[in-house]
């Protein structure tokens, strides 16, 4: 059983990595945003697999953590490359014209 | 906050209340006292910020549908089986297949909730993903043309309407 | 109907093993989606391919945790974990969608993705 868990998490690992590359590569500023978050959830992932790993589930405080960070961050890149401020009110209407055309 | 009347707006504080301090004791299992006047600490904090953002009504926390909305989410979970498994075979496929496409579709619900809750299960399932809501349509990405052809979310948006808004299935 | 309660009597001897070839099954269903991501042309297609990491895997991984974890504290904090995954997950996904839609850029439609002419230069 413990090589099953082994092998999984080694699997989650190599594709953190393959992430990583595309998060390297990515043409975009786009591409970049959706290899970190999806960076973030597999980060979320492993840090439960080495909590079963180690036989202390106590991880998985920390991975919840995670998935909540993951999300307001995601948010916060995008709201600052939208508006290039933290500062502008998210409210509803055509805020599409302030956007910086990239 | 109050737009279903001060008392709805008391009674959904009151089930916020309650979901914090069940989230709370659920996760940290232990009786001490310090962790309970801590966690006490933690739900009044989040239920003043809750408060202050003005998001504790009827559309945030729709308790009264759940048992709908349970059975709304087993049938998107096989929904979102066959549309991985179509994804799957594409990320293997020697030679890429794909044909993707970029479609508008028009939607029956109304209200935010409904809309909010078509667009999420439409991203939520592998292959189609919602770019932007205006109005009644949705502008939809996906993976496979023949995936995202006209009628091809009729079933899914008949169920969210009925789901979230009450209307006839 | 013996076959099935001796199943049930042996459900914390056979638990472990069926979590730990779940968690094999959601590791592959990762690397998938990540190869996905690797491969596919443009942003948009890439998008899909995360999804799937998203849903399969995530959901495959954390259910074999849960049939391997000790008591019931740990399958709640993995419940809440998957909840709130299904929740954030779409809503990052749209997030990230919207922002390149309304940046202007264009999704490569049709055969074109297939091809070498499919890529398209960020700025």
């Amino acid at each position: 059983m413990n090589l099953l868990l082994a092998i999984a998490t080694f699997g989650v690992l190599v594709s953190i990595s393959l992430m990583l590359l595309r998060a390297l590569l990515g043409p975009t500023l786009y591409d970049r945003v959706l290899a970190v978050n999806s960076f973030s959830t597999k980060t979320l992932l492993l840090l439960g697999m080495l909590g079963f790993v180690m036989g202390r589930p106590a991880f998985l405080d920390i991975a919840l953590l995670y998935a909540l960070i993951n999300f307001v961050s995601t948010i916060a890149i995008l709201k600052f490359f939208r508006y290039r401020s933290f500062q502008v009110s998210m409210a509803r209407g055509p805020v599409a014209s302030q956007g910086e055309e990239r | 906050m109050n737009k279903g009347g001060a008392f709805f707006g008391v009674g959904y504080l009151l089930g916020l209340f309650v979901a914090l301090v069940a989230f709370w004791l659920a996760m940290s299992g232990l009786m001490k006292p310090l962790l309970l006047s801590l966690g006490a600490v933690s739900v009044a904090i989040t239920l003043f910020l809750a408060m202050r953002l003005d998001v504790v009504d009827k559309e945030s926390a729709p308790y009264l549908r759940w048992p709908v909305f349970i059975g709304y989410w087993f049938w998107l979970m096989g929904e979102i089986i066959k549309a991985n498994w179509r994804v799957i075979r594409a990320c293997l496929r020697a030679d890429l297949d794909i044909n993707p496409a970029l479609v508008k579709v028009k939607t029956r619900c109304k209200s935010d909730l409904a809309k909010t809750t078509f667009a999420n299960s439409i991203t939520l399932t592998p292959g189609t993903v919602t770019l932007s809501v205006e109005g009644d349509k949705l502008l939809v990405h996906a993976l496979y043309e023949q995936d995202a052809e006209p009628g091809a979310f009729d079933d899914m948006d008949r169920r969210t309407a009925a789901a979230a808004e009450g209307a006839p299935a | 109907m013996e076959i099935w309660e001796a199943f049930l009597a042996n459900f914390h001897a056979w638990r472990p093993w069926a979590g730990a070839l779940l968690c094999v099954l959601g590791a592959v269903l990762v690397v998938i989606g990540t190869v996905g991501v690797v491969r596919f042309p443009d942003f948009y297609t890439r998008m899909h391919a995360a999804s799937v990491t998203d849903t399969s895997g995530a959901t495959s991984l954390l259910l074999g945790m849960g049939l391997m974890s000790p008591d019931l504290v740990t399958v709640f904090k993995l419940a809440a974990i998957w909840v709130f995954l299904f929740l954030t997950g779409p809503t990052a996904t749209h997030a990230i969608a919207n922002a390149a839609h309304v940046a202007g850029m264009q999704p490569v439609t049709g055969a074109r993705a297939r091809g070498d002419v499919g890529e398209r230069e960020g700025d």
